[in-house]
């Protein structure tokens, strides 16, 4: 068994974990090694061929692979130490405050000993059965990430005939994805009275290519004992119950878009508490989780809609990190817990040490019009437009307004403006 | 003198035809071969069920004579098979729950059913007892029969195993191969019509599962019929809890054993089987119900005081029953035919009986072609199961990757599967997705393949040398892509949205 001691372990090769890799290195962090399960980094980007990454992060409208070709060109240039093709075990937190990881790679077991680890494990699909559709289980039934990476990585086509469940932007992606191959989408089904993607993307992958998208329909069932012959598409209620006999649908593929999970498995072995909000470990504001000198960021924190705000993540864990490995230790006392008020469905960081500029990433439960953010005990107030489930919203509070909280928690709630 | 091998084709690599086929292949005197129309073993009825070595207590003697009879042999048997064959099985006993005194009483019938068909250690167990032997069963429940002999095994690793040995010991494996018809010339028996092909053979042995009354239809035989009954469970993720250490059912009906709640031997909780009659023509419906699925959730919950969340659930199936005309298990020869012999209607408890079934089958033929058998000297009673690198300590593992550096690289994250031990699967038989996914477990855990299918996919696209896309789920017609990714633009068939406009 190859043993290692290191500052910092990485956890993640994906743009969170390569963010973090490089503000890591740049802060002065000596020793640092970045493990990926894959022999290849940036994570899910190379397989995201189409453009909308980077905007915030780089001011670019880039591609998946052109960002991430970026930061690794950036990482290129640091002394970090690449494990590709590696796989963490399993996080053992030692008393002497070290932690172990411990992994395979071809040819070698590993365990690292570090002073901290930044965990940026990304995230997994929904599956079918998660997403409760019943009926047979042939095969033609694949996850979004998955066709794209049969599509785009490995250059074969899953099938001619698609139906595609779900009309977040990567449901929607898809739908246009497959088009532009000559297969046939023949619906997007979305279960909500609203699509989940961005309008630019309803009209640039639907619109344009002619693909229908069934609001309020929910995919009940597939149908096909081998190969996928059908669907049975159902209108739904206002509580998304089904309603009416249905329909059906004849297709070669099902293709789902049905949402996203952090893979926080190993984190939860080793003890992080985590939030049934997010499905992500809970963090306080220097994004540690309650493993203290375990961060998290990127997708396995809270599932983004946009790359930027992981790699943002990184950047923040990676500024913990240092500030714990160059100074012994953290301000972690006092900490006071956000409290999910009105139309919030969850928020990150789940607790705030108030010492410092916190930036809060957040989703809502409902669609609304010219609203604001507000945390209540602070009185602090963020106008915005409009809020939708879909999108996350991002607000920044200075640490001279979170000084004036003298209560035990911090209120956010989603409050109507006057027209 | 040696004397001319009598060849015997097995119908069916279900739990019933791999372990006749193991059965017979003890014998200098048969030259067998195992006949199975899908792409792998044990993916009929044997894949989906729940995996229970029954004690015997359920059949009733006077009705299901067999039954009754070849459950608790079978229950015996396989203590001795699974030690030889390196199954996972776990005897952890079984508590069948009474709610009322109505039930209470059925128990005691059970009891003494039990007790004249031979199980052994089962009793009648209080309320507290019940707790102590399984701490998450229902508070409600007043009483419980305590079986300690039943059991929990893994299906498909057992059918694996049996043929795994079988063909050691010089069995010969046809996959992909259906039988269509069967030859008889003068009520004797020629061999079997395939779809590969003729196989000759002097005897047939009907281990066909569902379609076991269609096979015998074949040689004229029209005396019962298979009716599907269908059975869906629901299966949660390894790290939900609370889990179960025995297996526990409600007091059965006359027509069902109920809704068990059970943790199988891979350590996932399961919940199931509902129970369905379906029309005879339904014997490839298999299809997840919402009515199906409440009906197992809301009776498995009466079992246990807490059921996991069901965002836990990470997969639904079904299993059909094959529920024969009168009840019983079909096991004999026929006058009509010489060389025809049914291993039928192997409804439950059809998985604990099978290794009683094959002695049985094995005594039958013995006794219609009237000759005493003979040992071979060389036969070997002893399988080796596949490494599970998940199952080892980090030292273990390290060993082993020095050994073989392709242990090192995961494929299934959740469920910590190499590349090495996908590499054993494929050289041990499996050419299919679903092929690894027994052998090894990978994809069954909670992404259920979405992240790592198209990783051993790749696998098998090398090892096999056959194009990515032509790699396939369970055989021809579930491959895993159309084609190269231009392939319609290659056909001429692009822009399928233009041809419908
Ligand atoms: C829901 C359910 C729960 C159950 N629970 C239990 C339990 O807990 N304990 C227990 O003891 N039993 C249980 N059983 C019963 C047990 O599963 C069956 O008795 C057993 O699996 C039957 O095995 P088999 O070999 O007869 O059938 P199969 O496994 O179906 O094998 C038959 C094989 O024949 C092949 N075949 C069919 N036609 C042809 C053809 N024309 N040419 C070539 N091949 C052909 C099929 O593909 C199949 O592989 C359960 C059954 C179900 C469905």
């Amino acid at each position: 068994m190859r043993e290692m001691q290191r500052d910092l372990t990485i956890i993640g090769g994906g743009p969170a974990g390569l963010a973090a890799a490089i503000k890591a290195w740049k802060l002065g962090i000596e020793s640092i090694t970045l493990i990926d399960e894959s022999e290849r980094l940036g994570g899910v980007l190379p397989q995201c061929i189409h453009t909308g990454f980077g905007l915030h992060y780089f001011g670019e409208d880039l591609t998946g692979p052109e960002f991430a070709a970026r930061l690794i060109g950036r990482l290129k240039e640091t002394d970090v130490e690449v494990l590709g093709g590696a796989y963490a075990a399993e996080i053992n937190v030692k008393p002497d405050s070290f932690k172990e990881v411990y992994g395979y790679r071809y040819g070698e077991a590993f365990k690292i000993k570090s002073k901290a680890i930044i965990y940026a494990a990304g995230c997994r699909e929904r599956t079918r059965f998660e997403a409760g559709i019943l009926g047979e289980r042939p095969s033609g039934v694949y996850t979004a990430g998955e066709a794209q990476t049969l599509m785009d990585i490995y250059g074969i086509l899953p099938g001619k005939e698609i139906v595609i469940v779900g009309s977040g932007d990567v449901g929607l992606i898809m739908a246009r994805r497959f088009a532009l191959e000559g297969a046939k989408v023949k619906g997007v089904i979305e279960i909500m009275p609203y699509p989940g993607g961005l309008i630019r993307n309803i009209v640039q992958c639907l619109e344009d290519f002619g693909i229908p998208l069934y609001l309020s329909h929910a995919v009940a069932e597939v149908k096909g004992s081998r190969r996928v012959e059908s669907v049975k598409v159902m209108k739904v209620d206002g509580n998304l119950k089904p309603i009416g006999p249905g329909f059906e649908i004849k297709c070669d593929a099902v293709i789902l878009a049905v949402g996203l999970r952090p893979r926080i498995e190993l984190l939860a072995r080793a003890g992080a508490l985590i939030d049934d909000a997010t499905g992500g470990p809970i963090v306080n504001d220097w994004l540690e989780t309650s493993i203290p000198g375990v961060f998290a960021a990127g997708n396995v924190l809270v599932v983004n809609d946009l790359v930027d705000y992981a790699a943002e993540q990184g950047e923040r864990a990676a500024e913990s990190a240092f500030k714990l490995i160059s100074e012994g230790d953290l301000t972690r006392s006092g900490a006071k817990p956000l409290i999910r008020g009105r139309n919030v469905r969850l928020i990150v960081p789940q607790l705030v040490s108030c010492l410092q500029d916190v930036v809060f990433y957040g989703r809502v439960s409902a669609p609304e019009e010219n609203v604001a953010i507000r945390f209540e005990e602070i009185g602090k107030i963020f106008r915005l437009p409009a809020v939708r489930p879909p999108e996350m919203f991002r607000v920044k509070v200075p640490a001279s307004d979170l000084l004036r909280l003298r209560c035990e928690k911090l209120t956010v709630n989603v409050m109507r403006l006057e027209a | 003198m040696r004397r001319e091998p009598i060849r015997v084709a097995i119908i069916g690599a279900g739990i019933i035809g791999a372990s006749i086929s193991r059965v017979l292949s003890m014998f200098e005197d048969f030259e067998v071969i195992l006949v199975e129309k899908e792409a792998d073993v044990g993916w009929g009825v044997s894949k989906a069920n729940t995996g229970i070595i029954h004690a015997g207590y359920d059949d009733e003697p006077e009705l299901y004579p067999l039954r009754a009879k070849l459950c608790v042999r079978g229950n015996e048997i396989w203590r001795k098979w699974a030690d030889e064959l390196d199954i996972p099985v776990r005897w952890c006993g079984s508590l069948a729950l009474a709610f009322n005194e109505d039930e209470v009483n059925i128990l005691k019938t059970l009891l003494s059913r039990g007790l004249r068909n031979g199980v052994s250690g089962l009793k009648i167990v209080e309320a507290e007892d019940i707790k102590a032997l399984e701490p998450n069963a229902s508070r409600d429940a007043v009483a419980a029969l305590w079986a300690p002999t039943a059991g929990q095994i893994s299906p498909w690793d057992a059918v694996i195993a049996l043929v795994e040995n079988s063909v050691a010991n010089g069995v010969k494996l046809y996959l992909s191969t259906e039988v269509k018809g069967i030859r008889i010339k003068d009520g004797k028996i020629l061999g079997l019509e395939t779809n590969r092909g003729f196989l000759r053979a002097d005897w047939v042995i009907n281990a066909s599962g569902i379609y076991a009354d269609k096979i015998a239809e074949m040689v004229g035989i029209r005396g019962y019929r298979i009716r599907p009954r269908k059975g869906e469970y629901i299966i949660f993720d390894k790290e939900a809890e609370p889990k179960v250490t025995r297996v526990l059912f409600p007091t059965p009906t006359p027509i069902s054993k109920g809704v068990v709640v059970t943790t199988t031997v891979d350590g996932n909780l399961m919940i199931g089987p509902s129970a369905e009659d379906l029309n005879e023509d339904l014997r490839e419906e298999r299809s997840n119900t919402k009515s199906g699925l409440d009906y197992v959730w809301a009776s498995a919950s009466k079992l246990v005081d807490r059921l996991p969340s069901k965002s836990m659930i990470i997969r639904f199936f079904a299993g059909l029953r094959p529920e024969p005309t009168g009840g019983d298990f079909i096991v004999r020869g026929y006058d009509e035919v010489y060389g025809f012999i049914d291993a039928a209607g192997m409804r439950s408890p059809g998985l604990t009986a099978a290794p009683a079934v094959a002695h049985m089958v094995s005594e039958i033929l013995r006794s219609l072609i009237d000759r005493e058998l003979k040992r071979k000297d060389s036969w070997n009673p002893y399988r080796k199961r596949m490494i599970r690198f998940s199952e080892l300590t980090h030292s273990e593992r390290s060993a082993l990757i020095s050994k073989d550096p392709r242990y090192g690289r995961i494929v299934c994250v959740d469920e910590m599967v190499t590349e090495m031990e996908v590499i054993e699967a494929i050289k041990r038989g499996a050419t299919t997705i679903d092929g690894i996914k027994f052998r090894t477990r990978a994809c069954m855990g909670k992404c259920q393949g979405s992240s790592c299918m198209h990783k051993i996919a790749l696998i098998l696209s090398r090892e096999l040398g056959i194009p990515l896309w032509r790699v396939s789920v369970k055989g021809p017609g579930t491959e895993i892509g159309i084609g190269d990714i231009k392939v319609l633009f290659e056909e001429g068939d692009q822009c399928g949205r233009c041809r419908e406009t």
